[in-house]
């Protein structure tokens, strides 16, 4: 008896499993059918972009009403691994347009031929953040933010110690064991934050983060291990008041029941980051991806970015939501290292970097 | 009727097809496309850039590193993991099952949660900060056993649990000390087992990637992360073309003397087909059970940091975070709204499907290898080449992900393989990581089937069929459910492959939590530590499932 009812059970768990296996296999993944309706042309348009990519759906479903293209978004990495593999797939690119090419990356992008002029037009605004270097307009900027330096304005008021203001500040004796930053190596804010320095001290580099190594910086592996573990006003409970991050980051970090925000980003520490999209190079619909870039600069998507991907748009006269317009502030003058020289020196400047953080 | 060597010969490679056939596509090929592009820079053979990597000093340091501290993690699973697979699989106890699904739940998670917790755990005024263990190695090599144990726990268990007992209880009535017992019978019969575990998990570490990149920032590299950071950072190409061969080498290397230290003497004396009867907890059993308890405290630590983190904000203790989890809305009064990438409840969705179809590639194809690698050889030549083909089914665990992944874009990008677009790629991915686990669970049962049994049904008139269905199935079902579980758990947690092969408009689980975790504001990171719990939950609740189904072994009347 007990046996039978066993196997009973046990048959109806097995059929469960069957059925659940016949109902969401292979047969529940969508197929995404041809590329290409009656005529011959294509009818959906294929983004490459990084794992920050989002945008709401319903301006992605008001694309695709408009165009009559459906949108295939495929993400993987971040802009550096999205630009590699675009020079690795070169000859036969996985997508037709690609948006996340930073201007660490973007003059690699230029180099190894991966992109295609295509008759975009750039909204009002946006001509100050196009790549040096790009004389046809192959990448189109969408967005940008500032890499900068933030403090946690708490802990300085507690404790009755001056705010750090500069990045000479960061090797004070008075912020020795405070500062917490993402590696280079492994991560693009990291990246920036090594550029900043080397824009700031030029040659001299190396031996800033010397001093800086002495006084106690700590190198996390992303950012989200500075920001959200180390930091003192991040996600957890971190005993590290100061940290790299973006200018847009005072914006969250406001508690429930105040106006104002915990944290601060040092303005004499930023480095822009600008993001671009651009047409692929033997792109299979190269109209539906100009279409797509012309898209990433309308008032729409514009107004949509920071939200959602935490950037500030490039347009002119976009609103900013309420909280970024009184909290997060803008450098008047952030650093920037020349395009052609990162791409030539990159390389040799993160080995020595790490030489320098792993000693 | 007796078939011919060159016949037998053909019914290996016939079985074998199809799984022969799948890794070739999804894993010979990209690799070979990506050391193509490394030793063929520009079109011409250029071996002198691979070799001139090898001098490099810090291609040294991340040698020694990733050797040494496999090693430690490896040593240290196996002797933490065999006591807890004695006590769950040996005596009966109330919520056996319940700890066994508990103690395998850290396999699964995804690395940057964990390594998130670690941290949180580990760093200077986190709860273990007194131990000092923060950005050191000693962080790393808990967190791989962290990750591993499970496997020893698994893999030896069930041959524990399989072990035919006699022998054990004629050596003890013949006066044997039970410590005398366990050296000369239990353990020598466990011995494929333990090895089996070992090499697995020493592969894992071996490649982890997600820890060490947590856990080591830059200072702390292995070859795996290396690679990564090669190929993804600097596109140094030949640099991690070097690299990666040095880990197949490695690899392969580890396999043949795993393959050699797992054979037994004689296999029919090391299991036989009636399982042990289960039987209480005697007094014995206690030490076995109490370090059982501490590996499970030790192992629950990280996932209750977890479950705490998401229960509190900066005002105490809330459930807003669990909240936002069915949303795509939810408002951080903060700063603007927070917009989820997708519903938790919406990829959770997407996770089980794709967790379904990796989990039927990886035991069709899982079941094919081990029924091949397992039955008796009768000539050399057999032998050498079952041999060769276990060998070859373990690669995947010995190549980097990110060299798998961008070799995915480079060689299947024709048709009729241009398979770049596929929604089978993250499935099939997933499955190849499952697929050594599942072949792993399985060979070791199919091993201990006395052939005789095979031939005694053959002579009554059986066919290969029948005799498969009446003499090895009823062995191989009850790890046949567990490896199934496994692979599937496997699937919802698996993060290096997916998270390159993935779609945006169909992302799982651990993916959403990514991106959530890469997001500032204190909702982000909530939401994403209580999707990480819903993670950690559904995947416990798949495993003591997996625990519930089993059926009494038909071979014990």
């Amino acid at each position: 008896m007990r046996c039978a009812i066993k196997r009973v059970r046990t048959t109806a768990v097995l059929a469960t499993a069957v059925l659940a296996t016949a109902s969401c296999s292979l047969v529940g993944g969508d197929d995404d059918g041809g590329g290409t309706d009656a005529d011959g042309n294509p009818t959906e348009v294929v983004l490459l972009t990084h794992g920050s990519f989002s945008l709401p759906d319903d301006l992605v479903a008001a694309f695709e009403e408009e165009s009559g293209l459906e949108l295939v978004i495929r993400t993987g990495g971040d802009a550096g691994e999205v630009t590699n593999r675009l020079v690795l797939t070169k000859d036969d690119p996985a997508g037709d347009v690609v948006f996340g090419i930073d201007n660490a990356f973007g003059s690699r992008a230029l180099d190894e031929g991966v992109l295609a002029p295509a008759d975009v037009a750039w909204p009002a605004g946006a001509e100050q953040f196009a790549l040096p270097g790009d004389d046809d307009r192959l990448l189109t900027p969408v967005d940008n933010g500032n890499v900068c330096v933030n403090i946690d304005t708490t802990y300085f008021a507690e404790k009755g110690l001056a705010e750090p203001e500069t990045l000479e500040d960061l090797t004070e004796p008075a912020y020795r064991d405070l500062f917490v930053t993402p590696s280079a190596a492994t991560s693009s804010p990291g990246l920036a934050f090594l550029l900043a320095t080397i824009a700031e001290y030029g040659e001299e580099w190396p031996a800033y983060w010397e001093r800086l190594m002495g006084n106690g910086a700590e190198i996390a592996s992303g950012w989200t291990d500075a920001y959200q573990v180390a930091f003192t006003q991040g996600g957890g409970d971190g005993d590290r008041p100061i940290v790299t991050s973006y200018d847009s980051s005072p914006a969250f970090t406001v508690p429930e029941d105040g106006t104002a925000s915990t944290t601060r980003a040092l303005l004499d520490t930023c480095f822009l980051q600008v993001e671009y999209a651009g047409v692929l190079a033997g792109a299979a619909n190269p109209d539906g991806a100009a279409q797509v870039v012309e898209w990433l600069v309308t008032p729409e998507v514009q107004a949509a970015l920071p939200d959602n991907m935490y950037v500030f748009p490039v347009a002119d006269g976009v609103a900013l939501p309420e909280a970024w317009a009184t909290l997060a502030e803008r450098p008047a003058d952030p650093a920037e290292v020349d395009p052609a020289e990162v791409a030539a020196e990159r390389d040799a400047w993160l080995e020595e970097w790490t030489e320098i953080t792993t000693r | 009727m007796t078939r011919t060597s060159t016949g037998r010969t053909a019914a290996l490679l016939g079985l074998a097809a199809l799984p022969v056939g799948v890794l070739t596509v999804f894993f010979v090929l990209p690799v070979a496309g990506m050391l193509e592009r490394g030793f063929w820079p520009d079109g011409g053979f250029d071996p002198g850039a691979v070799l001139d990597v090898l001098a490099r000093p810090r291609v040294h340091r991340v040698l020694w590193f990733t050797l040494w501290s496999s090693t430690v993690a490896t040593v240290l699973a196996v002797v933490l993991g065999l006591p807890a697979a004695y006590a769950l699989y040996r005596p009966r106890f109330p919520l056996r099952g319940l700890v066994r699904g508990l103690l395998l739940v850290p396999f699964v998670l995804p690395t940057v949660v964990v390594g998130v917790a670690f941290r949180q755990l580990l760093r200077d005024g986190g709860p273990l900060g007194v131990l000092g263990l923060d950005g050191t190695p000693a962080g790393i090599v808990t967190a791989l056993v962290f990750f591993n144990v499970a496997v020893v726990i698994r893999t030896v268990g069930s041959a524990w649990e399989g072990l035919d007992r006699r022998p054990a209880e004629a050596a003890a009535a013949l006066g044997a000390s039970p410590v005398t017992v366990f050296r000369t019978v239990t353990l020598p019969a466990l011995r494929p087992a333990v090895v089996s575990a070992a090499s697995v998990v020493f592969l894992f570490c071996a490649t982890a990637f997600g820890v060490v990149l947590t856990l080591g920032g830059t200072r702390y590299s292995s070859v795996e992360t290396e690679i990564y950071l090669l190929t993804t950072d600097l596109l140094d190409l030949p640099a991690a073309a070097a690299l990666s061969i040095v880990q197949l080498v490695v690899v392969v290397g580890l396999l043949l003397v795993a393959g050699r230290a797992r054979r037994v003497p004689d296999p029919t004396v090391a299991r036989h087909a009636s399982a042990a009867r289960p039987r209480g907890v005697r007094r014995g059993d206690v030490p076995a059970l109490v370090a059982t308890g501490l590996l499970l405290v030790a192992v629950a630590t990280p996932i209750v940091t977890l479950v705490l983190g998401s229960l509190r904000d900066d005002r105490g203790w809330t459930l807003r975070f669990y909240r936002a989890l069915a949303g795509d809305g939810a408002t951080d009064p903060a700063g603007g709204g927070a917009t989820l990438v997708a519903p938790v409840t919406e990829a959770l969705g997407n996770s089980l499907r794709v967790a379904v179809d990796a989990t039927w590639m990886s035991l069709l194809l899982g079941t094919l290898v081990a029924v091949v690698v397992t039955r008796r050889s009768r000539s050399r030549a057999e032998r050498r080449l079952r041999g060769v083909l276990d060998g070859f089914f373990m690669l995947p665990l010995g190549v980097s992900a990110v060299t798998l992944g961008f070799g995915f874009l480079i060689t299947l990008d024709e048709p009729p393989l241009d398979l770049r677009d596929s929604a089978l790629l993250v499935p099939i991915a997933q499955a190849l990581v499952a697929l050594p686990l599942v072949v792993r669970t399985l060979v070791p049962v199919l091993n201990g089937i006395d052939d005789r049994q095979r031939q005694a049904a053959a002579s009554l008139g059986a066919g290969a069929l029948r005799s498969l269905a009446t003499v090895d199935l009823p062995v191989v079902w009850k790890p046949l459910l567990a490896a199934a579980g496994f692979a599937f758990a496997v699937s919802l947690g698996e993060f290096g492959a997916t998270s390159f092969l993935a779609r945006e408009d169909h992302p799982t689980l651990p993916i959403v939590i990514f991106r959530l975790i890469g997001r500032p504001g204190e909702l982000s990171y909530g939401t994403a530590l209580a999707a990480s719990v819903v993670l950690a939950a559904t995947t416990a609740l798949v495993l003591l499932a997996v625990e519930r189904l089993r059926v009494p072994a038909l071979g014990s009347w």
